[in-house]
């Protein structure tokens, strides 16, 4: 009991990672009908700026998280004007065949400049480095403190969709994009803005991995976005308390893979799971059968 | 619309001979010049590469260009028809075990297809392209960890007898185009297509979309298990990660850049990417930097590809023959 209770813990940390990036990938599908692949690159890029503000300008935690969330949302706001805007009214496989590409060129061009090899966070100090324990169950500090983030932003967020001018816009993009148009939204915009939260996002998420698992390198991207994006489909893609459900849900059933069976197995069953949805309620779980119009 | 222009029965019979004829040569050179060691085993490795991408990516292409649905997975069906074809040798190496072992590749690689393609194909939107990403990973796992015993894990297999010449790549390779090709311009083929135009129009006019989806997907798969044993069975080694999620998109920036819908554009992009690969070589990073630009300015610049959904026959360079010749002459 005591080691599951454990795990749940460990799971919920790393669920709140996963939450994090598939909110990115839930709005963006929610607004524009793509499967950013270019995602999971942007987080990697958040954990290695995280990386380069507490490494050489001995920046704190707080400091670097803002830094790095800014950077990630110029960062996916550049990659939408340049790769995807132009793209807006051609067909979808071209826009996701861009997206591989601006994927690919992220991870490239990075190991280009920085190398293939790992790279550690410096080590932690203060609250992050402590551990706390509560009978037998063991709080670590960088696990609480990725819990608290999560929630704040996740707060956020919802605030941010719910109770803005930017995020009734927001809603009605992604409800019908050419009412929307006619009602006066500028879509362009919205769609920017769309992608500069999903990047901030993905910016946090990557740098709370970092101090989570203190290993870093420029594919680190690729499996957790795959993984995220599963979380998004798992919670409904385009609902974002789904992508909140599914990321934990995610987080958990790999934690508790690893934990109780082979640890090498936890990959594929993420992947099972997926097809496993896709084959019971490819709606995902708060999602709703939608009738297709001519 | 020329093509669906009826020619008389005597010259179809001719133009096919003359193919075939121009097939034979390009055969019957190579293996001249293979005897007389002008093509010494590296170059002629470069061709077994650029045979086995031909095959991925027309193959790819039947999915991805012909029926537009969009699938990551390749390189998953390329390593069942890889490991089938190499432990099959491994225990029975002669040319029975070898073609016995290809073709149970390439059929095991379709079960996987229809078991794949039937869930995720019924769904319309982009979802075919995750779930194909998911099985690549869960088939690399499979063979890197759950069939260790079998399989040698990720150490791969090594010492898998070679049994691919020339004729076999040819006798593949050429086999593969022409029945991709005659598929596509079957009734069913040209289902594939009005599937890929619009998926809602098609089943109006009676047209059982998921069965042509399918259909697409499992004869792709097939083909990429038929690749996957020519790999095994010439490169004397495999191990999971060769077939991992960067072997999938080398296969589909061949089909992109040749252009989806084009079949001799594979060709030509196959031919043009390995020669670039072969230059790139000692800078793997750089190469895939190049890879990832060129995706996104071919759909910036030319979402048609090389070719787009044109195809280059022999009538097609005779008629360029003919005005280039007409053009000169008319300067002289």
């Amino acid at each position: 009991m005591e080691q599951f209770l454990q795990q749940l813990i460990n799971g919920i940390s790393l669920g709140s990672i996963y939450a994090l990036m598939a909110l990115g990938y839930t709005m963006v599908y929610g607004i524009i009908k793509l499967i950013n692949f270019a995602h999971g690159d942007v987080y990697m890029l958040g954990a290695f700026v995280g990386y380069f503000c507490m490494t050489f300008l001995k920046l704190g935690f707080f400091p670097s998280l803002l830094i790095s969330m800014v950077v990630c949302a110029l960062l996916g706001v550049t990659i939408e004007k340049i790769a995807y805007k132009p793209l807006r009214d051609a067909t979808r496989i071209s826009v996701l065949i861009t997206a591989i590409g601006v994927s690919l060129f992220l991870e490239y061009g990075t190991m280009f400049f920085v190398k293939p090899d790992s790279r550690s966070y410096p080590p932690l100090t203060g609250f992050l480095s402590e551990s706390y324990s509560l009978g037998n169950l063991v709080f670590r500090g960088k696990q609480i403190l990725i819990i608290c983030i999560t929630i704040v932003l996740m707060a956020l967020l919802q605030f941010i969709v719910k109770k803005t001018r930017i995020g009734k816009a927001m809603r009605a993009v992604s409800l019908d994009r050419d009412a929307a148009q006619l009602m006066g939204i500028s879509v362009d915009r919205t769609i920017s803005f769309t992608f500069l939260i999903g990047s901030a996002l993905a910016g946090a998420a990557g740098i709370l991995v970092g101090i989570y698992y203190n290993s870093i390198n420029p594919l680190m991207g690729m499996m957790p976005g795959l993984k995220a994006f599963v979380a998004a489909v798992f919670g409904g893609i385009g609902i974002i308390p789904g992508a909140m459900i599914g990321g934990y849900f995610i987080g958990l059933v790999e934690v508790m893979v690893s934990g109780y069976g082979n640890s090498m197995y936890r990959d594929a069953v993420v992947f099972a799971i997926l097809i496993i949805i896709l084959i019971v309620k490819p709606s995902g779980l708060l999602g709703k059968e939608t009738r297709e119009k001519v | 619309m020329k093509e669906f222009v009826k020619t008389s029965s005597k010259n179809r019979w001719l133009s096919l001979a003359r193919k075939w004829a121009v097939l034979l040569m390009i055969y019957v050179i190579v293996q001249v010049l293979i005897s007389a060691n002008i093509i010494n085993d590296y170059i002629f490795s470069t061709f077994v590469t650029v045979c086995i991408n031909i095959i991925l990516a027309v193959s790819l292409n039947l999915i991805t260009g012909f029926t537009g649905q969009f699938s990551l997975g390749h390189a998953g069906f390329m390593s069942i028809g890889a490991y089938t074809c190499a432990l099959i040798t491994l225990r029975y190496s002669s040319q029975v075990g070898f073609i016995g072992g290809l073709l149970l590749g390439a059929v095991l690689a379709a079960l996987v297809g229809i078991f794949v393609g039937l869930p995720t194909l019924r769904l319309k939107g982009d979802y075919l392209a995750i779930a194909t990403l998911g099985m690549a990973e869960i088939i690399k796992i499979l063979f890197r960890n759950v069939l260790e015993d079998l399989t040698n894990g990720a150490a791969g297999l090594s010492g898998i007898p070679q049994f691919v010449n020339w004729t076999w790549l040819f006798i593949f390779t050429v086999g593969t185009v022409v029945l991709v090709s005659n598929f596509i311009n079957s009734s069913h083929g040209r289902a594939c297509i009005s599937v890929r135009e619009d998926e809602i129009a098609a089943e109006a006019m009676g047209i059982n979309s998921t069965k042509y989806k399918v259909m697409a997907f499992v004869t792709g798969a097939f083909f990429a298990g038929i690749a996957g044993a020519i790999y095994s069975s010439y490169f004397y080694y495999i191990a999971p990660d060769l077939f991992g999620f960067m072997k999938s998109i080398d296969i589909l920036v061949i089909v992109v850049l040749g252009g989806m819908g084009s079949i001799s554009g594979s060709v030509i992009s196959a031919i043009v990417l390995a020669l670039i690969s072969t230059y790139l070589q000692s800078f793997p990073e750089l190469r895939m930097v190049i890879y990832g630009v060129l995706l996104i300015l071919i759909m910036l610049f030319r979402p048609q590809g090389i070719m787009g959904s044109r195809e280059l026959s022999l009538s097609v360079m005779k008629k360029w023959i003919q005005g280039i010749r007409r053009r000169n002459g008319g300067i002289a």
